[in-house]
């Protein structure tokens, strides 16, 4: 059994006036024990939203319409608001964009790192010191630094306290929100090596959310490209990034700045992401698709196979031999 | 007589800021610490070419950029526009504040919200007094517009800000640069508050506005990615200094400072077929209030010698482009 399944998830936000905004719909992947999923897309595409409506974290605007959050084989849209607070952290824990700057600063990183530890009961209070310290280790923050304030850690001492707290109830699964946006190649370099080891070390399953396919490529086994609001497509890295079926993922790699391949030019892509108020009929990628015909303008690709658990949501993407 | 020099010259520039001793610290007497932002930059731009300076937070690119064009006054060093004292001239000639333009980071940050898109691109020929008169301004404006690619500019000159996509909203930080025709535009970090699929657009516009006008950019960003698509040539900081500048194609072939070979190294590259080394350097830059002896690498140098603790080096010519480091 897979350790988390998400079946046509599909959420909207309402609105004052007017017709809700679909910002998700029928978004769908599996996840193994171990393994990084890394979830890309402009801003817009819904990849922070898909991760909400999983935790059911959505602001109160938001709401589920239909489709399964399957993890370990329990619906966790099923769940009572109780059941559902002992899951997160314990089982699933997310690190939100920008968290690194959420810390507490009048509090010392190590107070602020029992708190997580005492609130959910996961290590008796006595070995509360101990765990700290322990967790510390792990994410190469010298254990005397848990007496520091937060400003007088680095960004990167920051992102890696972060990361301590998330894994301070020793979850299953990590969700992490553009965990390296803000910071230094070198940082993030240090910050990306650092996942790589946890998720080895600890069987962790991760999904990485980031708008970035150098991560991906760098940390991630299986990728998920969203497009307005809809799986584009999805499969093993290796095979998405070298061979991508959906023209969007196409576009968007070759968009990609290549220091490689600088006499190649920087292909954009013309036009903007669709506005959740007027997305376009059939394919969502349709109006800046280079290859449109009329089927795309009227009729809604469906996710389907092209290779080996290599997927594409595109009419005229070709399964592979 | 026509000057043909360089456009820009920027000569030892250097920005110190003291750190206050406070009360207690002046009684015991502690020692007067100053951080050194940037220590001791050159380099020259040349008429048409686009330089990008390219460093990691803190290394003093944004500096460099600010005291090149006066918002901050640099404590050593000249700045030479078109070989005469820039901010001598900027000080006496409010003309020529017209011919030194910048375009931010955050084009969500650059615009008032309440002026509208015609307002903003007009708002410099206001301020530098060229093109009396409404219509001719107008004009301008709409010529401008069509010029970064909001097209038809009729429409777009009516909106305001919130109207327009971050994309587009880039493009009007640039017609608002470019109305008054400078000479030199400085871009510190145009694209990286953008979108990927966007940023290359935003980055093809800016090179062919330099080709049409032959305007010379100096080009800050964090990003070697970026820097290799758009410049002519890098120049790599670190620690408030340059520490390799060659051609763009050059250093990123064949980098020569082991900081450069490092941060090349760890660019995430979508391609996973490529098999490479990465060098991570531990640790973080070290504060430039406390700048390390000799070269200020050597703690974090992956081939540093015992005489990197003593010796400074200096940007020297080395297999084709400048490089300041003993070892190679």
């Amino acid at each position: 059994m897979a350790l988390l399944e998400v079946r046509q998830l599909t959420a909207e936000f309402v609105v004052p006036d007017g017709a809700p905004l679909r910002a998700i719909e029928d978004v769908e992947f599996t996840l193994e024990r171990g393994e990084a999923l890394g979830l890309v897309g402009e801003s817009g595409c819904g990849k922070t939203t898909a991760m909400l409506a999983m935790l059911r974290l959505l602001p109160a605007a938001g709401r589920i319409v239909r489709g399964k959050v399957l993890f370990e084989g329990e619906d966790l849209l099923d769940l009572s608001a109780e059941e559902l607070r002992e899951r997160r952290w314990r089982d699933l824990a997310i690190v939100f964009q920008g968290a690194m700057n959420a810390l507490n600063p009048v509090r010392t990183i190590g107070s602020q790192l029992r708190e997580a530890i005492l609130v959910h009961r996961t290590t008796p209070p006595e070995r509360a010191a101990a765990r700290v310290s322990e967790l510390l280790d792990f994410v190469g923050i010298p254990s005397w630094r848990a007496e520091q304030y937060p400003h007088q850690y680095s960004g990167g001492m920051r992102q890696r306290a972060i990361i301590a707290m998330a894994l301070s109830c020793n979850p299953k699964l990590v969700i992490a929100d553009e965990p390296t946006t803000a910071l230094d190649v070198m940082i993030q370099a240090q910050i990306l090596d650092l996942l790589d080891r946890l998720r080895r070390e600890l069987n962790l399953a991760m999904i990485i959310v980031t708008h970035d396919l150098g991560v991906v490529a760098e940390v991630c086994q299986n990728v998920l490209v969203m497009y307005g609001g809809r799986v584009a497509e999805s499969g093993p890295v290796r095979q998405v990034f070298t061979a991508p079926q959906h023209p969007y993922t196409q576009r968007l790699l070759k968009a990609f700045p290549n220091i490689e391949n600088t006499q190649g030019e920087l292909a954009s892509i013309p036009g903007s992401p669709p506005r959740l108020s007027q997305l376009p009929s059939g394919c969502r990628f349709h109006p800046r698709c280079l290859l449109t015909t009329e089927r795309c303008r009227i009729e809604l690709p469906e996710l389907r196979s092209v290779g080996v658990a290599h997927r594409a949501a595109c009419h005229y993407a070709e399964a592979q031999s | 007589m026509i000057y043909d020099g360089p456009i820009l010259e920027v000569q030892g520039l250097a920005k110190y800021y003291p750190i206050e001793r406070g009360i207690i610290g002046t009684i015991r007497n502690q020692l007067k610490r100053t951080v050194r932002a940037i220590d001791g930059v050159s380099f020259a731009l040349e008429r048409g070419e686009v330089l990008a300076l390219v460093g990691e937070s803190g290394c003093g690119k944004t500096t460099t950029a600010m005291s090149v064009i006066g918002l901050i006054d640099p404590s050593a060093g000249q700045v030479l526009y078109e070989g005469k004292p820039l901010h001598e001239v900027l000080r006496r000639d409010r003309w020529m504040r017209r011919a030194v333009q910048m375009i931010f980071q955050d084009p969500y940050e650059a615009l008032n919200p309440r002026m509208t898109v015609g307002e903003l691109v007009g708002e410099p020929l206001e301020v530098h007094r060229m093109l009396p008169g409404p219509a001719a301004r107008r004009a301008k404006v709409l010529e401008a517009l069509d010029e970064v690619g909001l097209r038809p500019a009729e429409e777009f000159v009516d909106r305001l800000p919130h109207e327009l996509s971050g994309g587009q909203r880039q493009r009007v930080v640039i017609a608002s640069a470019l109305v008054t025709e400078p000479g030199l535009l400085i871009a510190d970090e145009p694209v990286s508050m953008l979108d990927v699929s966007i940023r290359a657009e935003i980055l093809e516009l800016l090179n062919e506005l330099r080709q049409r006008r032959g305007i010379s950019v100096l080009f800050i960003t964090h990003d070697l990615a970026t820097a290799a698509l758009f410049a002519d040539r890098i120049a790599v900081m670190y620690l408030g200094r340059i520490v390799e500048l060659g051609i763009t194609r050059e250093v990123l072939r064949s980098p020569q400072h082991p900081y450069t070979k490092a941060l090349l190294s760890v660019i995430p590259n979508p391609d996973p077929r490529r098999q490479r080394t990465r060098i991570v350097l531990q640790g973080e830059t070290p504060n430039p209030a406390d700048i390390p002896s000799g070269c200020r690498f050597h703690p974090r140098c992956p081939i540093a010698a015992p005489e990197c603790r003593m010796i400074d080096p200096q940007l020297e010519q080395k297999h084709g482009h400048d490089v300041a480091c003993i070892r190679v």
